[in-house]
């Protein structure tokens, strides 16, 4: 088939969603109704470590209107193999089991599940739950550990550990004239999705379940249910047709989704289970990671010697890992180069991947030291990184397969003024406020993972195309919609798209920046082998205009294929499909990354993120008033809903550099600050203006050239804010927030 | 119409109350301690008005009551006997025609939201904010707005929206 013209793709259109979603319509996992429906409430531990030494439910049982209450004394049997309970983004380990005994593992940590009639009696009956504790002192401070840290023994699939060291780096630092040497640290931060997890399940009535699970890849829950339960796979099916933002913490199946199919299965009755606010902080965050950058230089800036340490907490149950220091030596060309990273065991749930994992942790350290650097030897901040850009992944010893940085620099410092910038830190004022620019680099890998679709074009010229990944509020029904449409040469409004059903075609979870990618070859896959079946049909109609044409000469158009150096000769779908005596056409295709491209080249994703921040002085009062974001990430399907996912991490950054912040009492291991008056995020209030720039780059990693948006936005944004808090007022602060303490003190 | 409600509270402790929601006039059975925002949710399947912290936090649960938003989780629907009730279900007949609410549009066209889940909350606080007549400028409209976060971080696009219908002329 000719290259099929793309009247969509490259195109800016408005969300296919866009109208469920602002009329109410869109149903997420906890608002499903069924038959009979029990409500299922969590009581959590008020303890961090220790275990259960009495648990009294008789009061919680006796209100009118319970039917059950769960505890680790009467849960049904589940698997027993920490094999069984492994999904698959686990980190290796032995999963967290709900109500499995009486041992405590972290605060919040659910203890009795609550069953009633309806909500408000079950949250009533919830707080009737007595319970006693043999309490041990946790440990949820990674400062104190940090001498027990570990490499881990078993890595995580997916993530590179950091490479051996080269050269020597801790002689060439010693050696060289410039050394810039500091500790960094953000919060613990947790994703806070608007929606609160929730799972409803649905009985069947013949022990078949239908669940409806907030997570961003329905098969992944039911991978992990019929690993748990001994289900089949057909035994259930689920479903989550809309993601009420995931950021990460949809990834794994989350502990209410075990406890409302356990109390399902046992009452024979469907149950919903939905998280409260203060619980959405018990099951994952993004870990405090302690970190020490190392930079030598000689005295024009050029790097000598580049370390980057790393101690990261996780559970104890589970060696969470992601890439956090590796980044320092994919943006910097360095001779001598050393990278570790460790865990430290803590009384906390298992952290989890959010928002670009890693990357927002290594890079903000990472890019702060540059500035650093770049002060210490009277450089641009661009300027030196131009000096130590790097052409080649010297992790992996490959080139590029695409890196438009330079544009980024470019056209981000065109956009942004940073031509009209005094470097001097205090000497840029608006009124009585500082004026402080600064800058970063952001990168992230670009992934592809293998990935089904399938697609039915029926005789109505109607093509539904789907798979059971999910629209996590990323844009993916909608660019989906726009490939599809293309492949087939369709409006897009004949195009259905139908994700977040184990009954689709198969396909992983949504993170990683890989569902644009993958998902979207996928379909283009599945179309293209509909189009090779209509034009068999269609050439061999009698008398066909398309006799004697060659599939590669004809494009898909306007609902008809016609040849390409002669659209005056072509033939309706439905004439094809009539010609061809069929009524619907179907096809699965899957689609997984090139591993001869693969061998050959690393695949990044980068961006150059300017800041500009007012401060009041006297009230340490920070504000981001502008930011530009210039995004290099290959070719882009839908520049509205791709902008947005720009600004959407631009958003959080903004809100890991100045307000988010898990507080955590280590007396009692407890997160003090678990709701949304306390934890804070940004809100309308602290965003401004933000401008997204996407830079040309070609990339054949793929056929559609696409390399991924949802979390390149957010990395080196913390990094940009900070360097331009220094540039303000001269303060250099390395533990993130920058609250109004810092600026102050 | 009359609804009983599924709680197993004896009957004797329900109350009886009368709502106008999105324009239908009902009589219902609630429990004294029922909120508005459960009653919606849970008992007449409007489940457009969202649940995101139950603690009036995050402003994802916004309704207009006698044309004034309101955090519907902090509210007891007894509290509410007689008012007038407007959801994000009820938003386009308020809006006086059969299509989208003007910004219903305008957040569809600007790209206002990603997961969807706080905009019932962003649509409802921004039709109350416009009838308030209060803000006028964009920084105006943050602060007005700043009940309702959207943590997909959308806020840009959303005072885009909001300031296209304003400055139409449209009215909430």
């Amino acid at each position: 088939m000719a290259s099929s013209p793309e009247t969509y793709f490259g195109t800016a259109r408005s969300r296919v969603d866009g109208p469920a979603k602002v009329t109410g319509q869109a149903k997420y996992a906890g608002e499903f109704e069924a038959p009979d429906l029990a409500h299922g409430y969590v009581v959590s531990s008020a303890i961090a470590r220790g275990a259960i030494s009495r648990i009294d439910t008789a009061e919680a049982e006796a209100v009118p209107g319970v039917i059950k209450v769960f505890t680790h004394e009467n849960r049904p049997r589940t698997a027993w193999l920490d094999y069984n309970y492994q999904d698959a983004v686990a980190p290796p380990g032995s999963p967290f089991r709900a109500l499995y005994d009486e041992k405590i593992q972290f605060s919040g940590q659910p203890v009795a599940l609550v069953v009633a009639e309806d909500f408000e009696t079950a949250r009533y009956a919830a707080s009737l739950v007595k319970l006693a504790y043999a309490a041990e002192e946790p440990e949820t401070d990674v400062t104190r550990v940090r001498d027990l840290s570990y490499t881990p023994p078993m890595k995580r699939a997916g993530i590179k550990p950091p490479p051996e060291p080269w050269g020597d780096a801790d002689a060439a630092f010693d050696g060289a004239p410039v050394k810039v040497r500091h500790a960094y640290r953000h919060a613990i931060e947790y994703h806070n999705p608007m929606e609160p997890h929730a799972s409803t399940v649905v009985w069947e009535g013949d022990g078949r379940l239908t669940v409806y699970d907030k997570i961003q890849g329905v098969s992944n829950s039911q991978g992990y249910l019929t690993g748990v339960f001994g289900l089949k796979k057909d035994e259930v099916r689920v479903l989550n047709p809309y993601l009420g933002g995931g950021f990460g913490s949809g990834l794994r199946p989350q502990y209410q989704l075990f406890l409302a199919v356990m109390a399902a299965r046992e009452l024979e009755r469907s149950v919903r289970v939905t998280l409260t606010r203060d619980q959405m902080f018990s099951f994952t965050h993004r870990p405090d990671v302690l970190q020490t950058v190392s930079l030598g230089a000689g005295p024009d800036g050029t790097l000598q010697a580049l370390r980057h340490d790393a101690v990261s907490g996780t559970s104890r149950y589970e060696d969470y890992q992601e890439v956090v220091v590796n980044w320092s030596a994919i943006l910097y060309r360095c001779e001598n180069v050393a990278l570790t990273y460790k865990l430290a065991h803590l009384d906390l749930p298992t952290p989890g991947d959010m928002r670009a994992p890693g990357a927002v942790t290594g890079v903000f350290a990472l890019e702060i030291a540059m500035d650093e650097l770049a002060y210490a030897t009277g450089q641009d901040p661009i300027a030196l990184r131009l000096k130590n850009y790097s052409e080649r992944d010297q992790t992996e010893g490959k080139p590029f397969g695409s890196k438009a940085l330079r544009a980024c620099y470019e056209q981000g410092a065109e956009r942004f003024g940073w031509s009209q910038r005094s470097p001097e830190p205090r000497s840029m004022r608006d009124g009585k406020e500082l004026v402080g620019w600064g800058m970063a680099t952001g990168v992230w890998e670009s992934l592809m993972q293998k990935s089904s679709a399938q697609a039915t074009l029926t005789a109505d010229g109607k093509l539904v195309v789907g798979n059971s990944t999910g629209d996590i509020g990323t844009g993916t029904y909608t660019i989906l919609t726009q490939i599809a449409a293309d492949a087939l040469g369709l409006r897009m409004e004949d195009v259905t798209t139908k994700l977040g059903d184990t009954a689709l075609a198969e396909a992983p979870v949504a993170g990683g920046s890989w569902t644009a990618a993958s998902s979207g070859t996928a379909v283009m896959k599945a179309c293209r082998t509909i189009a090779n079946q209509l034009f068999t049909m269609a050439r061999r109609m009698d008398h066909s205009p398309l006799a004697n044409v060659d599939f590669d000469r004809v494009v898909f158009r306007d609902g008809r294929i016609a040849v390409a150096d002669d659209p005056s000769r072509s033939v309706s779908l439905a004439e094809a499909m009539r010609a061809g005596g069929v009524d619907k056409l179907e096809a699965t295709e899957s689609a997984g990354p090139d591993s001869s491209h693969q061998k050959e080249f690393s695949a990044y994703t980068h961006s150059a993120i300017f800041a500009e921040v007012k401060i009041d002085e006297e009230l340490g009062q920070v504000r981001v008033t502008r930011v530009v974001s210039a995004v290099a990430a290959g070719r882009v399907i839908n520049p509205k809903t791709a902008r947005s996912q720009i600004l959407g991490g631009v958003v959080m950054g903004i809100g890991g550099a100045l307000e988010e912040e898990g507080m955590l009492d280590h007396r009692l291991g407890r997160v003090m600050n678990h709701n949304l008056g306390e934890y804070h995020v940004p809100v309308h209030a602290d965003i401004h203006d933000i401008d997204v720039i996407f830079v040309d780059e070609v990339d054949k990693a793929n056929p559609m050239g696409v390399k991924g948006l949802g979390e390149i936005g957010i990395v080196g944004t913390m990094a940009a804010v900070a360097n331009a808090v220094f540039h303000a007022t001269g303060k250099r602060i390395r533990e993130l927030p920058i609250t109004v303490d810092k600026i102050i003190g | 119409m009359l609804i009983e409600s599924g709680s197993p509270v004896a009957a004797d402790t329900r109350v009886e109350i009368s709502l106008t929601i999105n324009g239908e006039a009902r009589t219902l059975q609630v429990a004294p301690w029922t909120t508005l925002l459960d009653l919606l949710r849970e008992r007449l399947d409007l489940t457009g008005t969202k649940k995101g912290c139950d603690h009036g936090q995050c402003g994802a649960c916004t309704v207009l009551v006698n044309g004034t938003r309101l955090n519907s989780c902090l509210a007891l629907a007894v509290m509410k006997d007689g008012a007038e009730i407007t959801t994000v279900e009820g938003l386009a007949r308020m809006g006086g025609g059969n299509g989208l609410h003007p910004l219903q549009e305008a957040f569809v066209e600007h790209d206002a939201f990603q997961c969807g889940y706080c905009t019932p909350g962003q649509l409802c606080s921004a039709a109350g904010m416009l009838a308030e007549g209060h803000a006028r400028t964009r920084d105006e409209i943050r602060e007005a707005m700043s009940g309702n976060i959207c943590r997909c971080g959308a806020y840009t696009n959303i005072v885009d929206a909001i300031e296209d219908v304003m400055q139409s002329g449209a009215q909430g």
